[in-house]
Order: C-alpha cells, then sequence, then structure tokens
C-alpha cells in the first residue's frame, strides 16, 4: 500500500474531524455566529447609544472587535473541551487512532489544529458580518485573519490541558466559571480596561485573551497594533507551551 | 519449547520476561511467548488476569516495567508506529465512529494508514463483501446490530492489509449466529497467512480457532500448547456431569463412587467426575434413576476450569 511521509501525522485526525464537520456545516456556522451578534447588536447599539465613543470609535465597532476576539476563544474553547472529550472519552475515538500507525502526538495536534480550525471559521464569520456593516476600516483588516488563528492556538492548547484532567463533561463548567467568563470581563471585550483598579487591568492585560484584542482590534480600526511583536510573542509562546502540557497530560492519561 | 527460549526474528510477535504494574499490584508479571507468523494465538485467562494489557504492551501503547517485545520485526514500544502499520486490531469494545456511514469509517480509517483516498476506494467494495455488509456502505453505524458492527471492526482492522491481527474478546456480546459468522471470517484470514492473536474466555472459539495458547492468570502463564496438547496433558479425557433433580441422593451418591473417577468436583448442585473409564460410573447411574447425568468428552473448559478454578472473578 502506497504510504505518504509520517511528518502529517495529524493531518488524518484534522480531516476525520473536517469531514463531520461538513456534513453540519451550515446550521453549525449559523448556530455560531447568531448568539455573540445578538449579543453585539443589541448591548452594541441599544447601550451604546447611550455611550460616548470610546477610543475615537462608536461603542458598536469597539464591541464587534472584542467579539471577534470572544467568538475566536468561545468556538476553540468548546472544541477543545465538549467535542475533543466525546472523541477522547465517549466515542473512544482515540482510541481507534492511536492503534493504527498514528500516535498521541498525531492525535493531539489534529485536535488542536482542528479547534483552532473552528476558531477561525467563528471568528472569520463574524469579521465578514460586521465588514459588511460598516464596522471595520479598510484592509487592514485582513490581518486579523492571522490574529484570530494565533488566539485559536492559544485557547485550543489551553483547552485540551483541561480536557486531559477532565473526568466528566461537568468539570467543563469550571473553566467557564473560574476562567472565561472573568477573563472576558477583564480583557477589554465589552469595555476599555483603564475602568478597572490599576492591578485588575493589569492581571487582564497579561491574559492570552487580551493579547488578541490588542492586536484585532486596532487592526479591524486600520491601525497597526501597539507593541504587535510582543502580543503575537505571549500568543505563540501560550499556545506551544499549552500543547505541551496537555500533550504530557493525555499522555499520562491515556498511555499508562 | 525451545524456540521460546530465544527469540526469534522469524517470530511474528515475539515477548519475554514482560512485567507491568499498576500501583504496585503486578498486572503482568513475567510472561514469555512467542507467535509464528500464519497461526493463530490465544490469550486465555479470567476477567483481570491481565488479557488486555498483555495486548497493549504488546501494541506499544504503554510502556512495559520489563521486558522485551519484538512485534513484526520491531522494538516495542521505541517503534511501535513502524509496527503498527503492519497490524490490525479489532478491540474489545466497539469505537467505530458514530458520524459516519459503514464505508466513510472504512475511508477515515484508511487515511490514518497513510493510504491514499484511491486506493481505500478500491478496498472498501472488497472490505464490506469480506464483513457481509455490502448492502451496507451507506448505512449509519447507529442501524447496525452488534454483530454487524463487530464485522465492520473487523474490516476496519484489514483496511492496510495487514499480516498481524489483535482481536481483543471478538465475540464477546455476540449471539451464536454471529459468533459463527465471525470464526469462519477468522479461519479465512488464517488461510490468507495473517496471522491472528486473541483474547478470549470463550474456550469453544479458543478450541476451534488457536493452534496455541496460553492461560495466563494474575499476569503469569499458568499453560501453553495446542488445544489438544493441554486437554491430553491437564485432565483426564471423560467427564460425566451429574445433576440431582429432587431425589436428595447426589451427595450420597458422590461418596459412595468417589473410586470411580480419577478427579471429583462439586459445583453448586452439579458434581463433575473426571475419568479415563467412565464405563463403571454409567452402569452405577443407570441404577439410579433420580439423578440425570450428561457424559461427555473433555474439553478446554474443564483445563481452563481446573487451572484457574471455579470462583467468580469481577
Amino acid at each position: 500500500m502506497a504510504s505518504v511521509p509520517r511528518l502529517a501525522g495529524w493531518f488524518p485526525v484534522w480531516q476525520r474531524n473536517f469531514l463531520v464537520w461538513r456534513k453540519l456545516a451550515l446550521p453549525s456556522i449559523l448556530g455560531n455566529l447568531a448568539d455573540p451578534l445578538i449579543y453585539m447588536l443589541g448591548l452594541g447599539y441599544g447601550l451604546g447609544a447611550m455611550l460616548p465613543s470610546i477610543e475615537g470609535q462608536p461603542y458598536v465597532a469597539f464591541l464587534a472587535a472584542g467579539t471577534v476576539c470572544a467568538s475566536t476563544m468561545n468556538a476553540a474553547t468548546f472544541e477543545a473541551l465538549y467535542s475533543a472529550f466525546s472523541r477522547m472519552h465517549v466515542q473512544k475515538t482515540w482510541e481507534g487512532i492511536l492503534n493504527t500507525p498514528l500516535g498521541l502526538a498525531d492525535v493531539l495536534a489534529g485536535e488542536w489544529f482542528w479547534a483552532a480550525t473552528k476558531s477561525l471559521l467563528s471568528g472569520l464569520a463574524i469579521l465578514i458580518v460586521i465588514t459588511v456593516m460598516g464596522l471595520t476600516q479598510g484592509p487592514m483588516a485582513l490581518w486579523a485573519i492571522p490574529a484570530i488563528v494565533l488566539t485559536g492556538l492559544a485557547f485550543a492548547g489551553l483547552g485540551l490541558i483541561w480536557n486531559a484532567l477532565a473526568p466528566s463533561y461537568d468539570f467543563f463548567m469550571y473553566y467557564f466559571t473560574l476562567f472565561i467568563t472573568p477573563m472576558t470581563l477583564i480583557s477589554g471585550v465589552f469595555f476599555p480596561t483603564d475602568q478597572l483598579p490599576g492591578w485588575l487591568a493589569f492581571a487582564g492585560s497579561c491574559l492570552p485573551l487580551a493579547q488578541g484584542v490588542a492586536l484585532i482590534r486596532p487592526l479591524l480600526a486600520g491601525q497597526v497594533p501597539p507593541d504587535a511583536l510582543l502580543h503575537i510573542t505571549v500568543l505563540l509562546a501560550t499556545a506551544g507551551l499549552a500543547f505541551a502540557v496537555a500533550l504530557q497530560l493525555t499522555r499520562r492519561r491515556l498511555l499508562k | 519449547m525451545a524456540a521460546l527460549n530465544s527469540p526469534q526474528a522469524s517470530a511474528a510477535l515475539c515477548v519475554s520476561g514482560l512485567a507491568k504494574r499498576y500501583g504496585g499490584t503486578p498486572v503482568v508479571n513475567g510472561l514469555d511467548f512467542a507467535v509464528e507468523p500464519g497461526t493463530c494465538f490465544g490469550l486465555l485467562g479470567p476477567n483481570g488476569a491481565g488479557k488486555t494489557t498483555t495486548l497493549r504492551l504488546c501494541l506499544g501503547l504503554t510502556a512495559p516495567d520489563q521486558g522485551q517485545i519484538q512485534l513484526a520485526g520491531q522494538s516495542i514500544p521505541e517503534a511501535a508506529q513502524t509496527a503498527r502499520a503492519r497490524v490490525g486490531v479489532v478491540p474489545q469494545f466497539d469505537n467505530l465512529d458514530p458520524d459516519f456511514t459503514c464505508a466513510e469509517n472504512l475511508l477515515v480509517f484508511g487515511r490514518y494508514f497513510g493510504m491514499k483516498d484511491a486506493d481505500i476506494r478500491t478496498r472498501i467494495p472488497h472490505l464490506l463483501e469480506f464483513a457481509s455488509l455490502s448492502n451496507k456502505a451507506d448505512a449509519k453505524i447507529a442501524t447496525l446490530s452488534g454483530g454487524m458492527k463487530r464485522r465492520l471492526t473487523l474490516a476496519r482492522a484489514l483496511v492496510a492489509d495487514p499480516d498481524i491481527v489483535f482481536l481483543d474478546e471478538p465475540t464477546t456480546g455476540l449471539d451464536p449466529q454471529a459468533r459463527h459468522l465471525i470464526w469462519e471470517r477468522l479461519k479465512q484470514l488464517k488461510s490468507a497467512g495473517k496471522t491472528l492473536i486473541l483474547t478470549t474466555h470463550f474456550m469453544d472459539e479458543a478450541e476451534r480457532l488457536c493452534d496455541r495458547l496460553i492461560v495466563i492468570d494474575h499476569g503469569r502463564k499458568i499453560a501453553e500448547g495446542s488445544p489438544r496438547e493441554l486437554i491430553a496433558t491437564h485432565i483426564e479425557p471423560q467427564v460425566i456431569e451429574v445433576f440431582d433433580e429432587t431425589s436428595g441422593q447426589l451427595g450420597q451418591f458422590a461418596e459412595n463412587h468417589r473410586s470411580l473417577a480419577e478427579r471429583v468436583e462439586t459445583s453448586g448442585e452439579t458434581v463433575f467426575f473426571y475419568c479415563r473409564d467412565p464405563q463403571p460410573l454409567l452402569t452405577r447411574l443407570h441404577a439410579c434413576p433420580g439423578l440425570r447425568y450428561v457424559h461427555r468428552a473433555s474439553n478446554l473448559e474443564d483445563v481452563f476450569i481446573k487451572l484457574t478454578g471455579r470462583e467468580l472473578r469481577d
């Protein structure tokens, strides 16, 4: 039988998830799009009507950029938690794959890239809608696409860590209530962080969501993000480190 | 037996001194065996004997604490991924992809072996035919019966045309028709030159399929040989099972006729007489109409129970 080199061992795993997704693509995209858009439009125009412009832009445009980031984070997180857990623990899909020439690193990398792909689809869908609505400024907004991918990889890696530790689906609630939700509130998604006490604003600015926001919001407004290299480096480091930890923990869980 | 002491390069699987502990408890405790290519090898043992752990070790899915494993000419676990390219696995619990049809399951699995889509698609009709699922190519997994799922899992294990097939309790939970069909297919695979390595606790299955087998208990090998050899070495050739219907005579009968059998065992309301010459005992039984009995040749199950005891292993 013809064999391709094992360098891209993650690809058939990614491809498997893509094939499942393709069967449900339209409802999946609409579902991912509807919720954040409703919040964005409701808060952006409703609440925004009472607010002065923020950082030189209308509140709805400010919030639109935050929504791109939050949707990217949420899509990667859901995929790396609930969906990956189903495949690992409930359906034993990973177990089946580990009986083939693929190894755990291939499986986990396939899941990592897949969760990042889902987050890209989600972030991109919002980006297209807000661009059509005239809430982005010029072609600089295209640079938000690689920033979305980076943000997605960071959250996919972090999600896979929690997945490796999870005894059941219930465990994921803690990840949201203790990590995702507070982070969303202090990372400048809904309001500028200078509204917060200094220490809290600083803590927020260190978190990976804030890095994504710091890149994506200026890009959508047509500006070069300040300290872009720093934010890119932090996101890359978070993604790589999280994946390495997730791989180690998953190895301990499945190959003991 | 001499061959087992010197690990051979020609063996499909060769294991020596294998040991694995979990939390201080030995699960596999010094196993040695070798499997000749083109044969069917059985790994037998009660629940919790270490069968599944042994398979996981052989596939490189967990690292041994001690011992050497050679699978398809590769050292395990170091070169496990290379070895697994020549191996198919039928796991104990079906892990078919519920989101896919039968044909898609085969396609997706072939990709894990690095096969090209065109090559897999050429193989799919043959694999489905082998699994007697030709008319189910586009059926969802949820619509298949247990037997169909197991056959599809077997077909999936064959997608990359492996030399060696591992089967972990291949017919557990199947009805007799489904079991017989699986057995037929496994015999076909053996005729085609594949090496089969299976675990089971169905002794009739092992007796039908296995050229050689080992019995393990508490992670140790306690017997080894062909099914016939094991029966001949470990047990008397004839068994008479005597049950008490209502008469209440069984206890007394067993006591009085103990000397007519080489070995007598009681399990609940049944007494097993293991003997070389059954005639004297049969004559006495005719004189006791209150007792029912079955006279049969002894089989691998008798050997297994003699070796591993009658207590439950849950």
